[in-house]
């Protein structure tokens, strides 16, 4: 599944063979969570033999890492950033507004997996606080109208970013 | 792409891409591809312009510049050789900038930049009152060269600091600059970077790593993105410089999960400065080898912790371990490593190229050079800025930011993101460096500063802050663990109106405790945000706690409502809002019943016109009245 050299590139010569093993764990989770947008148990038993790394191992990286799941994700990802420029623009709101109209908190998916709502640290846009991430698009400077537009696309589901 | 074999060579083809790229009448168009600009629509812009351009067969340059600073009122562009600034650009105003500007050389008007409707649109960048106070050095390429191409970057002098390290100076008199430099990390402690290279030089270890910290994890920060995505080549001509002093072999760049666009430009520069021969074996044709791969975090903000980021690195949990021994004795994998940040790497070609002691006449007495801060929060213009150390915080805010949105009066700056702490607006006039900061009980940080308005309570910053921190605590440390959790539940009470006598010395003592007891930077400074607020803004701490009122009227459960009957227009609206029914209506007039008001603001928000007050006393005063209005509203 994943192919130790290549990704650990020339510093692989100054490495032992365990080293390297070790070091590409977080790689391959980025890999698995691309293909499934989660961590599938599956995936990493294979994972835990593929790289002789213990399961207990496997889980312990994985479990630290805030970006790695361990359930399915909705097929929307709705990313508020709470962030301090957008905190003080009002960004509690925005996640409040969000949770209300899917029933959802923030860090749940729906039921129907359609919508997963996160809030994230800083997406690094303060500029254009308060900030949204549908699908990797932001959206900045949110009013209440293009929240609620952002939801009702959403949930009609032919959300594409406008503007 | 050709690998460079020697310095003739670079030589000849920076001379031949000068030409190619700088001619002087050459028409450009820059345009601003961050993250921010990307967000407001600049990639559609982009397209429209070159429809555009095709159908008036104009040939026009345009560069996609990385991220040019004024993120508020992107997409910004400029436009050579005649220098017009625009901002807010639309995909409509494309055929108007073709038709003017690009063709006939004048500017569209209703695209200048002004500070109000009133006054004269500015046309130079240079001009426009957020970027004249400014000293643009690290982010000198971020407007004008596209991240995507390794030519504009050597044409612009690029990798010119390196050809004079390798060719002309030995490895310890390129520490001696940086030494004389006095160049300060920018990751926030401010550690010189010629010692530390210094240290890793000395070690007996052949085998020696450069890491480039882009774990940029400071909510309110986006300095390092900023750096990363627009001027790749910097850093990466950064840490050969490094390399070629310390002597390593092989270099790391983390960079955030979150930040997509800095990893995919990262690829294509490293790729690209491989083909050119920069990166790889026998550099330049001479003995020094080195390459950089990049690691990607996956959303922990204590990775941006030296010893944890190492951790990562090796594919393990992100835990910080004990210093000493230093990085730079025993790093990655045990071998010495030389870890510093993003903005820190960028800043060594210009050092080499106009030498130390330019350098070290901007700036103050301990703080060299100049500092890049993402300047957020409620001024008028956001995005980021780069000033030289020792500027005071009124020039930031009310020169650069142009003061306050909707006048407002300034409350408070938030430095250094979590780690640090709010200075207050009467200390404005600080000069910013690093031991300033630090004297006022916050710190530099990463360089995130948040300008707070009258409207921003300080205990709900506060709790904002160490809820983050709270999260982000890796557990490792019982005092961090724990102290930040039990500081955060007496914070949630106070902002909850359950604040009890004791709670501000109670939240003191424990974070003196976390501060003392803490392994790692995140959690000595965890509490720093809470300190700060209770030094200087005590009052509001007891205004909560006493008298059960929040004078920003952020906090949910505080104070009393009324409506203000001159102002109240009869909509109706609170009535509606209102899910305990607290809101009585009588012929001409609404009025809120406290003994079924939960203080939830729901009325406090929906009113159009602001009429829902909500005030520090007057329940005794408006009892009587409220006994008289149910009396009346039963008859």
């Amino acid at each position: 599944m994943i192919d130790i050299q290549e990704e650990m590139g020339m510093v692989g010569d100054a490495l032992t063979d365990e080293q390297k093993r070790k070091a590409v764990l977080i790689h391959a989770f980025h890999k698995i969570q691309k293909e499934n947008n989660y961590l599938p148990e599956e995936k990493l038993n294979e994972i835990s033999e593929e790289l002789s790394i213990p399961l207990s191992e496997v889980y312990s990286a994985a479990s630290f890492y805030k970006q790695f799941y361990f359930k399915p994700r909705g097929k929307n990802i709705v990313c508020v950033c709470v962030g301090t420029a957008c905190h003080v623009r009002g960004a509690q709101a925005v996640v409040n507004k969000f949770e209300g109209s899917f029933g959802v908190k923030a860090g749940e998916t729906t039921e129907d997996l359609a919508v997963t709502l996160e809030t994230v640290g800083c997406v690094g846009c303060c500029g254009l606080a308060p900030v949204v991430v549908v699908n990797d698009e932001i959206t900045g400077e949110l009013t209440p109208a293009e929240t609620n537009a952002i939801i009702e696309a959403i949930k009609e589901g032919s959300y594409e970013k406008t503007g | 792409m050709k690998r460079l074999a020697n310095r003739q060579e670079i030589i000849e083809l920076r001379g031949r891409l000068k030409a190619d790229f700088l001619g002087a009448d050459k028409k450009k168009v820059k345009l601003c591809c961050g993250t921010a600009c990307r967000a407001t629509g600049s990639l559609k812009v982009l397209d429209a312009l070159k429809t555009e351009m095709q159908k008036r067969s104009e040939d026009v340059d345009i560069v996609t510049t990385g991220c040019q600073g004024l993120c508020q009122k992107g997409p910004l562009m400029k436009v050579e050789p005649h220098g017009y600034f625009y901002q807010r650009v639309t995909t409509a105003h494309a055929p108007k900038i073709v038709e003017y500007t690009l063709s006939a050389g004048f500017p569209v008007r209703e695209l200048l930049y002004k500070d109000s409707i009133i006054t004269k649109p500015i046309e130079a960048m240079d001009e426009v009152p957020f970027y004249k106070k400014q000293m643009r050095l690290v982010l000198r390429n971020n407007e004008r060269i596209d991240p995507g191409n390794i030519h504009q970057y050597i044409a612009h002098d690029g990798y010119s600091a390196l050809e004079k390290a390798f060719f002309s100076l030995t490895p310890e008199a390129v520490i001696e600059e940086m030494k004389a430099s006095g160049l300060r990390g920018r990751g926030g402690a401010g550690f010189p970077a010629g010692i530390k290279w210094e240290a890793v030089r000395r070690s007996v270890n052949k085998t020696k790593m450069v890491v480039a910290n882009g774990d940029e994890g400071d909510p309110g920060a986006f300095m390092d993105r900023s750096i990363m995505e627009g001027d790749p080549h910097s850093l990466i001509e950064g840490m050969l410089i490094c390399a070629y002093a310390i002597g390593a072999r092989y270099g790391f760049i983390y960079v955030r999960h979150e930040y997509p666009l800095a990893v995919k430009n990262l690829n294509v520069a490293i790729k690209q400065a491989r083909d050119l021969g920069f990166l790889g074996d026998n550099i330049l044709g001479t003995e020094v080898s080195f390459d950089i791969s990049i690691r990607e975090g996956a959303g922990a903000f204590v990775c941006g912790e030296e010893t944890a980021l190492l951790q990562s690195i090796e594919g393990k949990r992100g835990f910080p371990v004990q210093k000493p021994p230093f990085p730079a004795e025993r790093g990655v994998w045990a071998y010495p490593t030389c870890i510093n940040n993003i903005e820190t790497f960028a800043n060594v070609p210009y050092i080499l190229s106009v030498g130390s002691e330019n350098f070290a006449k901007l700036g103050t007495e301990r703080s060299k050079g100049t500092k890049v801060f993402a300047l957020t929060g409620k001024i008028k213009n956001t995005g980021l800025i780069e000033v030289p150390m020792g500027i005071t915080l009124r020039e930031i805010i009310y020169d650069i930011g142009g003061g306050m949105l909707s006048d407002k009066k300034l409350k408070a700056v938030q430095t250094g993101g979590p780690s640090g702490g709010c200075i207050p607006a009467e200390q404005i006039d600080l000069q910013v460096d690093f031991d300033s900061l630090f004297s006022v009980g916050s710190m530099m940080g990463s360089g995130g500063l948040v300008a707070m308005d009258e409207n921003d309570c300080m205990v709900d910053v506060a709790k904002f802050f160490l809820s983050f921190t709270q999260q982000e605590s890796c557990g490792k440390c019982p005092p961090c663990r724990i102290g930040t959790y039990q500081m955060l539940q007496i914070l949630d009470r106070i902002t909850k109106g359950e604040g009890a006598a004791g709670d501000i010395e109670r939240l003191q003592h424990i974070g003196n405790m976390v501060k003392e007891g803490s392994l790692c930077g995140l959690g000595k400074t965890a509490p720093n945000p809470v300190l700060s607020t209770i030094k200087y803004f005590r009052e509001e701490y007891e205004e909560h706690i006493n008298n059960k009122f929040c004078k920003a009227k952020v906090c949910k459960g505080l104070g009393f409502y009324r409506i203000d009957n001159e102002e109240c227009f009869l909509c109706g609206l609170c009535k509606q809002a209102c899910v305990y029914d607290a809101i009585v209506e009588l012929k001409d007039s609404f009025h809120i019943d406290m003994d079924y008001c939960a203080k939830c603001k729901a009325c406090y928000e929906t009113c159009p016109i602001d009429a829902v007050k909500i005030e520090k006393a007057g329940y005794k005063h408006q009892a009587a009245i409220y006994t008289n209005i149910r009396a009346d509203v039963q008859e």
